[in-house]
């Protein structure tokens, strides 16, 4: 992280409707963010706020309907191609083969970044050695338990050495412990090899566990942004309030049900 | 060139993916097989007004409907990507994009040429008599015809939700095409007005080329149209194959 005040990702008025035959669907209104080289960031949100709809467009994977974005120092717009090679994607499904073996996902993935078939080896391997992967690479992924599997994920997701790193719901659906060796992964990459790191969540204290900055979205717009602590004082009053407190203050809305999740 | 080199890293996983189903594949294979073994024997004592045995025309017949079947269905299996997030997590790295869709296709146009083979393998031991040239004529049509159903099929699969959805389009357009070609036996045994409606249908032409390969005829007007239509008819799915990937919805 050698200066944060050097941003790696500008997006400006990013909007995205769908046209449904029921009529438009507003899933994202209009984006400003500015987002430093070397910061996580954590994207919160409650369900249907248009946060995996934001990835989609940053990734490439969807045509925004309006605004432009600057990532890594390529147009979002003019130069996808040029985005795909500096970013890694980890979609919330994942998008793991579970016949294909983890050696081969991972070779193949750095093969589908363009390196050799020796360099695609060796990166592989050395992928698999900071991931811990090295004793499943002969598994297939179907047989590799959640935490694992989003382990490999991500190593996928790092085969190119990204400037920046999307992962959408990196924790969903995984158990206590496997979030938290999860958060300390994330932390770990970002620290070693200076990622920045985009994440959304739903999760409040992953947000505040593992985000520098905290972005939250509501129905398609940012409704409040800073560091965790910046948020539980602003509008808590309370450094020591939790964030669940102040989600409550910023969108009038409080938790659904689960105690950690908005 | 950089179109060739990705297609090929492409080809690459999507081939061993096929080899690693052992079920899928040796299931895949077995059944043409046994569709000849067992439909071509009631065949024999009939006069279906060919030259040579009735295997001349069927045995092209079952070569064109296992590359059309086999042709139009990998779509499912693209669905499937899909649903797993595979196709997404191939689309966010430089590879190009139409490279996603032509490795596919030329993994099924290896797959469907390697199981012609055995059909024709199956056919010259139960009857069938052709040159070694008429036959490999005959394989680069199967491989023309399996790129082009290839590539509209998973241009198809990335505009269909499910499964049964993409089944029930593949089913409803395949069927009639299948039976308006001619495949298992030729139009000249059709009455008047079946014959005419065949004539529309493109297999037709490619079908009947192919029995004239088998026979060792390679310069007659039935070989030019049926090259010049299904050539025309693979540019043709191929870029909307094309278009119909590079457009898929959110
Ligand atoms: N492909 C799509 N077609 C129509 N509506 C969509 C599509 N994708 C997302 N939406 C809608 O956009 C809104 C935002 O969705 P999404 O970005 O997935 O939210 P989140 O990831 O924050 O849960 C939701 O109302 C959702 O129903
Ligand atoms: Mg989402």
């Amino acid at each position: 992280m050698s200066s944060l005040s050097s941003s790696v990702i500008r997006i400006r008025g990013l909007t995205r409707t769908f046209q449904l035959k029921s009529g438009p669907v507003h899933a994202v209104r209009g984006i400003d963010l500015t987002v430093g080289r070397g910061e996580i960031l954590g994207f919160l949100g409650p369900n249907g706020a248009g946060k995996t709809t934001t990835l989609r467009m940053l990734t490439t994977l969807l045509p925004p309907s309006g605004g432009d974005a600057e990532i890594a120092g390529h147009d979002l717009l003019r130069d996808p191609a040029g985005v795909r090679r500096r970013i890694g994607y980890v979609a919330q499904s994942g998008g793991l083969d579970p016949a294909c073996g983890v050696r081969e996902e991972l070779v193949t993935q750095c093969r589908l970044h363009l390196m050799s078939r020796g360099a695609a080896r060796e990166r592989a391997g050395e992928l698999a050695r900071e991931l811990g992967l090295s004793d499943l690479m002969d598994r297939p992924t179907g047989a590799l338990s959640g935490g694992q599997r989003r382990r490999l994920e991500i190593a996928m997701g790092l085969a190119n050495r990204p400037e920046v790193l999307f992962l959408d719901e990196p924790t969903t659906g995984l158990d206590p412990g496997s979030r938290a060796e999860l958060w300390e992964l994330v932390a770990r990459v970002r620290a070693e090899h200076g990622t920045t790191v985009f994440l959304t969540t739903h999760y409040l204290d992953e947000a505040d566990a593992l985000a520098d900055r905290v972005v939250v979205v509501d129905s398609g717009r940012i409704v409040a942004e800073g560091t965790p602590a910046d948020l539980k004082t602003r509008y808590t009053g309370d450094p020591a309030a939790s964030l669940q407190d102040a989600f409550l203050a910023i969108t009038g809305r409080g938790a659904t049900g689960e105690p950690v999740a908005i | 060139m950089t179109l060739l080199a990705h297609t090929g890293i492409v080809f690459g996983r999507a081939l061993r993916a096929t080899l690693r189903s052992k079920t899928n594949l040796f299931f895949g294979m077995l059944q043409p097989l046994l569709f000849l073994a067992l439909f071509g024997p009631l065949l024999t004592e009939l006069d279906i007004g060919v030259s040579g045995s009735s295997w001349q025309a069927l045995v092209p017949g079952v070569l064109i409907q296992l590359t059309l079947l086999g042709g139009s269905y990998v779509g499912l299996g693209l669905l499937m990507d899909r649903s797993l997030g595979v196709v997404d997590r191939m689309r966010v790295t430089p590879v190009t994009p139409l490279a996603l869709l032509l490795g596919r296709t030329l993994r099924d146009v290896v797959q469907l040429v390697a199981q012609a083979v055995l059909l024709v393998l199956l056919g010259l031991a139960l009857g069938l008599r052709a040159p070694l040239p008429g036959v490999l004529l005959g394989l680069l049509f199967v491989a023309v015809v399996a790129a082009a159903l290839s590539a509209l099929s998973y241009g198809l699969a990335m505009h269909i939700r499910t499964g049964q959805e993409f089944a029930a389009v593949v089913n409803t357009a395949g069927m009639p095409l299948m039976l308006l070609a001619g495949l298992l036996l030729p139009m000249s045994l059709a009455p008047g007005w079946l014959d005419g409606i065949s004539r529309a249908v493109p297999f037709r032409y490619t079908v009947d080329a192919v029995r004239q390969v088998f026979l060792g005829h390679y310069a007659n007007g039935t070989v030019a149209v049926g090259a010049a239509v299904t050539l025309a008819l693979a540019a043709l799915c191929l870029l909307a194959g094309a278009r119909l990937f590079r457009s898929a919805p959110a």
